[in-house]
């Protein structure tokens, strides 16, 4: 059972002085799948992510990361993490190429390079890998922010909410990332405030309210918590979403090619050891 | 994972020089402000200025010049610190198993090497203004040297200021009064000609001393005791902000 989770969080608190982000927070997150934790702004997502990743301390309780405590492990934990942040954090003045080499050589590992030209590759930025990564649109830096996550193979990756800001095709290539990525093995620990967001790639999903979880399971689980389904007819109209979809190509990104992005996207890290 | 501090160092390093050549600017502005100082000093001021020395204006005044140059290309450290804690790619190096210190250590480093290339720079205009000195070998050392540490006892200062700043104004903001230091010392007229509280502050000040020895180092004299209470300055000034510098570090990485 406990080989089974990659994650255990239990009873984690935190504080800002009198504000009390996160008061008791339990939940575990089984190896190799999604786990979204779903809240409105300031419901503490953040602020958990930040203590599974090692970067803020928690005032109570404990976390457990890939069978290892975060407080007093940290260094180990963070051979076993990825953080893709909230804010793409690539580097504005080397190219994106240049951004995956700095980090493939400061996990320390051979051929940085070959490991950086292959995600080039698998994320379509082989073309863009020589422009720096400043002149890049929103999706194209997420998707650099997300291949610099890959690198080294982490078997555990948080991505707080990875979609802020993207338009609706960037989303969808960010969430095939993802589905790939756990399908390859890796535990995806997700936050977000998109609804739609957890239902599509969660395989559970946690609510995040004022500071502890207020529900926790699948989302059928989740359904089942309703009244049971009412049959209406309502007339179907396409959401504005799906007239620009259709409108503009599912996935089209023009600034690149299509081929082979979504397929190999997500075992770029299982590779690039 | 201590066991990587030098070599995360030397990769962190190479990314903010990489910063500095794609943006030659940031070294060129650094150089640009002292340069048109020792214009002003040398060819409107200079002439009514009485040094009580035979040398040259230029040979008086260089040092003075020198240390402006690094107090104002300092802020720039402060402002990269700032861009790296703002963009996000801090907290990436700091969930990565990367020794934690190096990634202050790259732009101390980084610091360093642009600032002293800034100095060279000057020192190059100086010597076609007539800037001419009998230094010998170990004499330039003993000049680079001092101006190593001073540049490194400043960008702790400047680390300081990036690291708690709130704003990209607040992280270069720090500097001025650093840059105006010097005015207020012996680098451009002899203390003596001051008013007494004026002169008292200008001789117990750091500059006065570091400007004494580096010019008396210039001008192939004997440094005397001076030599001791610059180095004195200069090494509790970077103690003093290297310790308060990673207290900001420790309590902002916890």
């Amino acid at each position: 059972m406990t080989t089974e989770a990659a994650i255990r969080v239990q009873g984690i608190e935190k504080s800002f002085k009198d504000l009390h982000v996160l008061r008791g927070v339990d939940f575990e997150v089984k190896a190799g799948s999604i786990f979204a934790l779903l809240g409105s702004n300031g419901a503490g997502k953040t602020t958990l992510v930040r203590i599974l990743s090692t970067l803020a301390k928690a005032d109570a309780g404990t976390a457990i990361v890939n069978g290892l405590d975060v407080a007093a492990n940290p260094g180990e934990v963070r051979e076993a993490i990825s953080l893709t942040g909230q804010f793409a954090a690539v580097d504005e003045v080397l190219t994106g190429r240049e951004n995956l080499v700095l980090i493939a050589r400061l996990r320390h590992l051979k051929n940085p390079g070959a490991i950086a030209d292959d995600l080039l590759a698998r994320f379509s930025l082989t073309e863009a890998g020589g422009r720096k990564a400043g002149t890049y649109s929103g999706g194209m830096r997420r998707r650099l922010d997300i291949a610099m996550s890959l690198i080294g193979n982490p078997p555990i990756i948080f991505l707080d909410e990875p979609t802020t800001g993207l338009d609706p095709q960037a989303r969808i290539e960010v969430w095939q990332t993802v589905k790939k990525l756990a399908e390859a093995g890796t535990t995806v620990l997700l936050t977000t405030q998109y609804l739609d967001e957890a239902e599509q790639l969660a395989d559970r999903i946690a609510i995040l309210h004022k500071g502890t979880i207020i529900q926790n399971g699948t989302l059928s689980e989740l359904k089942r918590l309703l009244p049971a389904a009412t049959v209406e007819y309502v007339e179907k109209q396409p959401t504005l979403e799906e007239v620009f979809l259709t409108l503009v190509g599912d996935t089209g990104e023009t600034e690149t090619d299509e081929a082979g992005r979504t397929d190999s996207a997500a075992t770029a890290g299982k590779e690039s050891r | 994972m201590t066991t990587h501090v030098l070599s995360d160092t030397r990769i962190l390093t190479g990314r903010s020089l990489t910063h500095i050549l794609r943006s030659p600017d940031t070294i060129i502005t650094t150089a640009v402000t002292p340069i048109a100082l020792m214009l002003l000093f040398v060819y409107v001021l200079g002439g009514a200025i009485n040094t009580g020395s035979d040398e040259s204006y230029i040979n008086y005044m260089l040092p003075g010049i020198l240390l402006i140059t690094i107090a104002s290309g300092i802020a720039y450290t402060a402002y990269r610190l700032f861009l790296d804690l703002q963009g996000g790619i801090f907290e990436r190096f700091q969930s990565m198993p990367i020794a934690r210190s190096s990634v202050l250590w790259a732009h101390v480093l980084t610091s360093v090497v642009s600032n002293l290339v800034s100095v060279a720079i000057v020192i190059g205009v100086a010597l076609i203004m007539g800037f001419r000195t009998g230094a010998s070998v170990g004499a330039w050392l003993a000049v680079a040297g001092i101006l190593a540490l001073f540049t490194l006892a400043l960008t702790w200062l400047a680390v300081v200021a990036g690291l708690s700043a709130k704003t990209v104004d607040g992280a270069s903001a720090f500097s001025y009064p650093l840059i105006f230091l010097p005015f207020i010392s012996s680098a451009f007229v002899p203390t003596d000609t001051m008013p007494a509280p004026v002169a008292w502050f200008a001789e117990n000040q750091p500059v006065t001393s570091i400007v004494n020895s580096t010019r008396a180092l210039f001008a192939g004299e004997p440094v005397g005791s001076e030599i001791w209470v610059a180095l004195a300055w200069l090494v509790g000034i970077l103690v003093v902000a290297y310790v308060w510098a990673m207290s900001i570090y420790r309590r902002k990485i916890s």
